[in-house]
């Protein structure tokens, strides 16, 4: 985390741990391949008032089984954030919405984007961080890990997915299915163009049929935006295909063609939003003091 | 309703599809043949603390409730009148209730409170409300069966217009006291003292029990030290656990008088485990720095085994079984199986290794038996399913990839199932400046235990595990897991050593307190233990049973005196429970008290040096066995079909979409691959960071078949299958060239039945001994051979069932569990065929060896040429396979094992819809060359313009085939006849829909769309 010699700050990745996340080291790994500097933090760092969320650009809810999803997937860890309260008086909730006010961005990815769900962060379409949708045990009723290939909505909100036509990636939940539950809602996520990614065909046709759509989901959809495109939450795991060698088929497609790039799919979400960020304009002004971060965990 | 119990009710909304209701349902249908009409399941929490009724509402709705799926009932049972019946399902006192745990962790949340953990204050149960009016008996039935498990679940049933609640309250009775045991007792006496306490201690143990108590000095340091003269419980309930089989290996330590009753030759076996295991591996390892490879950093003498990766990091290997918790509760012992074996590697010198990823090999019945059951024998379907449960929770819920496995069924396994469970980790060389691998202790530094706390549950796991099933089997020995709880501690583990607070650590796993601290005193000298400051799930526990309990998810630190602040409040920030139990000493006793007043007080040397020497009697008659007499014409496309869709060949498609094989990211050989998904692997390969391409490859060998034939061949074979596997995705052997640092790690696994001969009980004894003699006898020899490592290992001696005067033992089984490095994994190999074009080879030579085959096991045959591994060429091929992919010459290689080469054809077949065109021209009778089950081969393809080089190189080790084609037929002929013409779509159909899909389902969408 040292090399970073750059004349401009290098874009700051804040990736919370603890209660039983476990994807927090591959999506560190995301954020500095695609060149920004990742800091690892226990959630109760943030909530004990030691980090500020706010010293950072992204912030991030990797995947796992935060509090064993006992209550639900995400539904333990939602509820800390939307109600402990920091030695100041606040939730992290309060963070959030400012942290969202001020132009930043927020990922969240399989059990994180059940928590954003759960918070009420996604879809968010009343704006006040109510869960206006859920997500639920997949229509198998039970978990598995497939790779399934995402349509890309070409009129999405969020910079993670900028020059994305579809990707391939995996999906590894149990409770992973979107339900809505009125049509009014479902037509302000589709009129907001809010489901930006749908689970497709190797031609890249929506399907509703498992395994391509492998949760039964509504509107076959794998991942939502708030209306503001800067909260972001998916099921699949685009941090769990790097490069080439994380793919089930990546000995015959190099074996088909020499010239394929060692990078997977997944790393391109990552590359999109360091390069969005690092483009913005106001940034240089927020370039945050990591120093005063005494205890990254990893 | 008592004072504060309130009760939230959580019930799927109208139109919201209820899964688990449905699943219950079928399942009652299929399994029981209970028609239960439609069920609806429904979540409920009782709650007993002081809440507002608002405060109720509050919680229900907002933390409980998902707006979009269920409704509250508070205080009430609510339900719809159409359902008629009813099941109740909670923990019984004291058994872990994560669910509850979570809820009780969100409503200290929405009050911002720290809730008082030390009490439980909500519990969560199931009600199942059931459509059809059920009579108590097939609902007690449905409950025990299929919801829960009668040894930790309570169950109300009945009429559901009077639903009765059940909410544990654990005694609040204390019983602080220590009993002492007479043993001046006859020997009849001492042996029925020993059963009745489970101390699983034979006539000669008790007696030198016995002797110790009544040597002048011990009664004089009891006196001086305030011990009573007779034992007191604690300190035989320490003795019984140390000394127990599953602690002490005392039969692979036995002194062995072996007999070969054919040659008469004559021996006797100075323990099985010096001779052939730790001198072997001595002497690997001998030849091993001779050669300038010195990566052999820790062997036999921790948790798990350590080689080293790079000068920065060591390799930590582990794989042990839990065969007798998952034969009376499969999924509870699956998951400690897992959870348990993970701690070995965590805690393996100083500790705080990270884990890379898990592997489990199973070991069943057939799950479509239809016979009748034992007395508490559970039908092998269930053991499957809920062995199978416990690996995907334990695995996925802990954020480790469980990366492959394997799956056996014979109906011997039906008694007592194999549970095998590895888990590999990585952990730097150095961790705050010391060496990670060392274990050292002082005079005064401090006993922590880390993690969960101490009940009832699991109390003498070690002594229960030493001794064969029977109908009277504990229920306490049962265990529970709590993935979550576990991994908290570990990540404290991690953070905690990585910052030097900690000195070293161990698992708390059979045993428990008195394995961990026993082991650890070992190193200092002594210890004191203060029982009283161990916290507990609830009061009423013994000082004997806090101290052997086997409660799960805890780990013993040993931690400086100056460090202890710092460890405590580290603790504190990550909500890891640290309690401070005492200190280890110098002066040769393990000395543990409650509230200062004296429990046990043993000498060190007796407690780990005292135990009798076991002799035992092995004598071996070689089995008669002849080879059969098949129909004269047989339909190959057929007998292939009827492979692929054998219990033991077929599919495991449906169990491992259900472990998550990829977490962490670093995966690249996974167990199923291709652009179908679908091609099966024969090692899982996982880099070890983003930062570097090198990894490990990992894989497993076992052929329990083989060992009705020949013991040895069965386990020369089983290592042989381990390499090959390694060689087969492109990993080298080791200690080819000088200092090339190719490190491998090695666990053995022997579960054998119970080999102790007695005239009356175990009349077979001596011949299943000598069947154990003779397969350690092939490891030694293969260890040498390979010159590969073993590096840690376990035995699991009484794998028997009994009840109703039957008995079910295992066939003799060992499991090599085999780690290697890979330099660079972008150059691993898969199994499956990559482009028409390429050449097909077969790499080794087919011999006559259809004996135990599975193409034999079609006409219900063993035969008699048991398959054997001829080292020497084994390992010239495996050495020339490692050059042709130095050179990146081999598109795709797959072993050949169960099947032969025809299943191996097939199998390279279903990765992308190629096929292949063979022609077979050995001198071999046909079945020989498409299904015998020749050790140390391989289906390997070359790219055309490859071909010349891989041949130069191979010479005549490699036999060529045919050429891989472009329209998904399998077509082989031989001596200008087609034998065998298949679709190769079919075949993967076949495969794909065999028993054990069937068995586990695939995954469907189980309705209509959502709404």
């Amino acid at each position: 985390m040292k090399e970073n010699m750059n004349q401009f700050a290098a874009v700051q990745a804040l990736i919370l741990t603890g209660f039983g996340i476990n994807c927090e080291e591959e999506m560190a790994a995301a954020y500095r391949l695609a060149g920004a500097e990742a800091t690892i933090v226990h959630l109760n760092q943030v909530l004990h008032g030691q980090v500020s969320i706010h010293d950072y650009d992204i912030l991030n809810f990797p995947g796992g089984f935060s509090f064993g999803d006992d209550l639900g997937s995400g539904v333990v860890l939602a509820n800390k954030l939307r109600y402990r309260q920091t030695p100041g008086g606040f939730t992290l909730l309060d963070d959030l919405r400012e942290f969202i006010a001020r132009g930043k961005f927020v990922l969240g990815i399989c059990n994180g984007f059940q928590v954003l769900v759960k918070l009420g962060l996604l879809p968010n379409l009343g704006g006040n961080f109510q869960p206006e949708v859920t997500l639920t045990h997949n229509a198998s009723g039970r978990y598995e890990d497939r790779w399934v290939r995402l349509k890309v909505n070409a009129n999405n909100r969020s910079p993670f997915l900028q020059g994305l036509d579809s990707f391939e990636v995996p999906v590894r939940h149990g409770e992973g299915r979107l339900l809505i539950p009125d049509t009014a809602t479902r037509q302000h996520i589709l009129d907001q163009n809010l489901n930006c990614l749908t689970y497709c065909d190797a031609t890249g046709c929506e399907v509703t049929q498992y395994p391509q759509n492998p949760n039964g989901a509504d509107l076959n959809c794998a991942g939502l935006t708030d209306t503001t495109g800067q909260v972001f939450g998916l099921m699949p795991h685009p941090e769990a295909f790097l490069s080439l060698y994380n793919h089930p088929d990546w000995a015959r497609r190099k074996r088909v063609n020499k010239e394929l790039s060692e990078e997977g799919d997944g790393l391109k979400l990552f590359r999109n939003i360091v390069e969005h960020v690092a483009s913005l304009p106001q940034r240089s002004a927020s370039a945050p003091s990591l120093q005063s971060v005494e205890t990254p965990l990893h | 309703m008592e004072n504060h119990l309130h009760s939230i009710q959580l019930l799927p909304k109208p139109g919201i599809h209820d899964g688990d209701g449905q699943r219950v349902a079928e399942a009652a249908q299929r399994h029981l043949g209970l028609r239960t009409g439609r069920v609806q399941s429904t979540a409920v929490y009782s709650v007993r603390y002081p809440l507002t009724a608002q405060q109720l509402r509050d919680f229900a709705e907002q933390c409980l409730q998902d707006p979009v799926l269920h409704e509250v009932a508070l205080n009430e049972f609510r339900r719809d009148p159409q359902f008629q019946s009813y099941i109740l399902v909670a923990k019984g006192p004291g058994v872990t209730d994560d669910e509850g745990t979570s809820a009780q962790n969100a409503l200290g949340d929405f009050l911002n409170q720290p809730l008082d953990t030390r009490t439980q204050h909500i519990f969560s149960k199931r009600l199942y409300l059931l459509e059809e009016n059920l009579p108590p008996a097939d609902l007690r039935r449905l409950a025990e069966e299929l919801l829960g498990n009668k040894l930790i679940n309570r169950f109300e049933v009945g009429p559901a217009d009077q639903i009765r609640d059940f909410t544990p309250r654990p005694g609040t009775s204390v019983d602080n006291t220590t009993h002492t045991i007479d043993l001046n007792v006859s020997d009849e006496k001492l042996v029925q003292l020993s059963k009745d306490n489970l101390y699983a201690l034979n006539l000669a143990e008790m007696q030198a029990v016995r002797a110790y108590y009544q040597l002048p000095e011990t009664q004089q340091e009891r006196q001086a030290t305030g011990l009573p003269a007779e034992p007191t419980d604690c300190e035989l309930e320490i003795i019984a656990q140390t000394w127990s089989e599953h602690c002490k290996h005392k039969e692979f330590s036995a002194l062995i008088n072996y007999r070969n009753a054919e040659t008469g030759e004559e021996y006797q076996v100075d323990s099985l485990f010096k001779t052939y295991i730790k001198d072997a591996t001595a002497e690997v390892d001998r030849q091993l720095r001779a050669n300038g490879n010195d990566w052999l950093i820790k062997v036999f003498s921790d948790n798990a085994g350590a080689v080293r990766i790079n000068d920065e990091s060591l390799f930590v290997w582990k794989v042990e079984t839990h065969n007798s918790p998952s034969a009376i509760d499969p999924y509870g012992g699956a998951i400690t199986g897992i959870l348990g074996n993970n701690r070995d590697p965590l805690a393996t010198g100083i500790g705080g290794a990270r884990l890379l990823f898990n592997t489990n090999v199973l070991c069943f019945g057939n799950p479509d038996y239809d016979g009748p059951l034992l007395t508490n024998q559970l039908h092998p379907r269930r053991i499957f399913e809920g062995v199978r449960k416990g690996i995907e929770d334990g695995g996925n819920k802990s954020g480790v990839p469980t990366v492959n496995g394997s799956i056996i069924f014979d109906d011997r396994y039906a008694g007592k199932p194999l549970v095998y469970c590895g888990t590999g980790a990585v952990m730097p060389m150095q961790l705050a400046g010391l060496d990670s691998w060392e274990k050292k202790i002082d005079d005064g530094d401090r006993i922590i235990m880390a993690g969960g706390r101490v009940g009832k549950d699991g109390i003498h796991g070690a002594t229960f595990s030493s001794i064969e099933l029977d109908e009277s089997s504990p229920a306490t020995a049962v265990q529970i897991g709590s993935p979550i709880t576990q991994k908290l501690a570990m990540d404290f583990l991690i953070l905690a050593t990585r910052r030097g607070l900690i000195k070293c650590s161990t698992d708390n796993g059979a045993g428990g307190l008195s394995s961990s601290v026993g082991e650890l005193a070992g190193i200092s000298g002594g210890a004191v233990v203060d029982l009283e400051k161990v916290p507990l799930k609830y009061p009423g526990l013994r000082p004997w049973e806090i101290f052997v309990s086997e409660s799960q998810e805890r780990f013993t630190l040993v931690v400086e005196p100056g460090k202890l602040a710092e460890v405590l409040a580290l603790g504190q920030e990550m909500e890891v429970e640290l309690t401070d139990i005492g200190y280890f000493t110098a002066d040769g006793y393990l000395d543990v008290r409650f509230a200062n007043a004296p429990v046990a007080r043993l000498n060190m040397h007796f407690l780990h040096e005292g135990v009798p020497r076991k002799l035992m009697e092995a004598e071996w008659q070689k089995p008669a066995a002849q080879e059969p007499i098949l129909p004269p014409s047989l339909d190959y496309t057929d007998v292939l079909h009827q492979l692929l869709g054998s219990l033991n060949i077929c599919s495991r498609e449906s169990v491992i979409r259900q472990y998550d094989h990829e977490v962490k990211g670093r995966t690249i050989i996974k167990p199923l691959m291709g652009a179908t998904g679908q091609a099966p692997q024969d090692a899982a390969v996982v880099r070890f960071n983003f930062e570097s391409w090198e990894g490990v490859a990992v894989s497993n060998g076992i052929l329990p078949r083989f060992g009705d034939l020949d013991a040895y061949h069965m386990s020369a074979g089983a290592f042989d299958e381990a390499v090959r596997q390694i060689i087969a995705v492109g990993g080298k052997l080791p200690n080819l060239t000088p200092g090339d640092n190719i490190f491998w790690s090695v666990n053995d696994n022997f579960c054998v039945p119970d080999s102790d001969f007695h005239p009356v009980t175990n009349p077979d004894g001596k011949q299943k001994l000598a069947k154990l003699v003779h397969m350690c006898q092939a490891l030694r020899d293969a260890t040498a051979a390979y010159c590969i490592p073993l590096t840690s290992g376990k035995d699991s001696m009484k794998n028997d069932f009994k009840a109703d005067g039957v008995k079910i033992s295992v066939p003799p089984t060992v499991l090599y569990s085999m780690t290697a490095k890979i330099e660079d994994v972008r150059r691993t190999v898969t199994s499956d065929f990559k482009q028409a074009g390429d050449v097909v080879y077969l790499l080794g030579r087919t011999y006559d060896e259809l004996g135990g085959s599975e193409f034999y096991q079609l006409y219900k045959e063993l035969g008699a040429n048991v398959p054997q591994v001829r080292f020497a060429e084994a390992k010239e091929l495996y050495t020339l396979i490692g050059q042709a992919n130095d050179q990146q010459l081999i598109q795709s290689c797959h072993d050949l094992s169960d099947g032969g080469l025809a299943v191996a054809l097939a199998e390279a077949t279903f990765g992308d819809g190629l096929g292949t065109k063979i022609e077979l021209t050995g001198e071999l009778p046909l079945p020989a060359q498409l299904f015998s089950e020749s050790h140390s081969r391989f289906v390997a393809t070359v790219a055309p313009e490859d071909v010349v080089a891989f041949e130069k190189i191979l010479g005549n080790k490699a036999t060529r085939l045919g050429v891989v084609t472009n329209d998904n037929f399998l077509l082989v002929t031989h001596q200008g006849q087609l034998v065998i013409e298949a679709d190769t779509e079919e075949l993967r159909q076949t495969w794909t829909n065999g028993p054990v899909n069937q068995t586990i389902g695939f995954g469907e969408h189980v309705m209509g769309e959502g709404k």
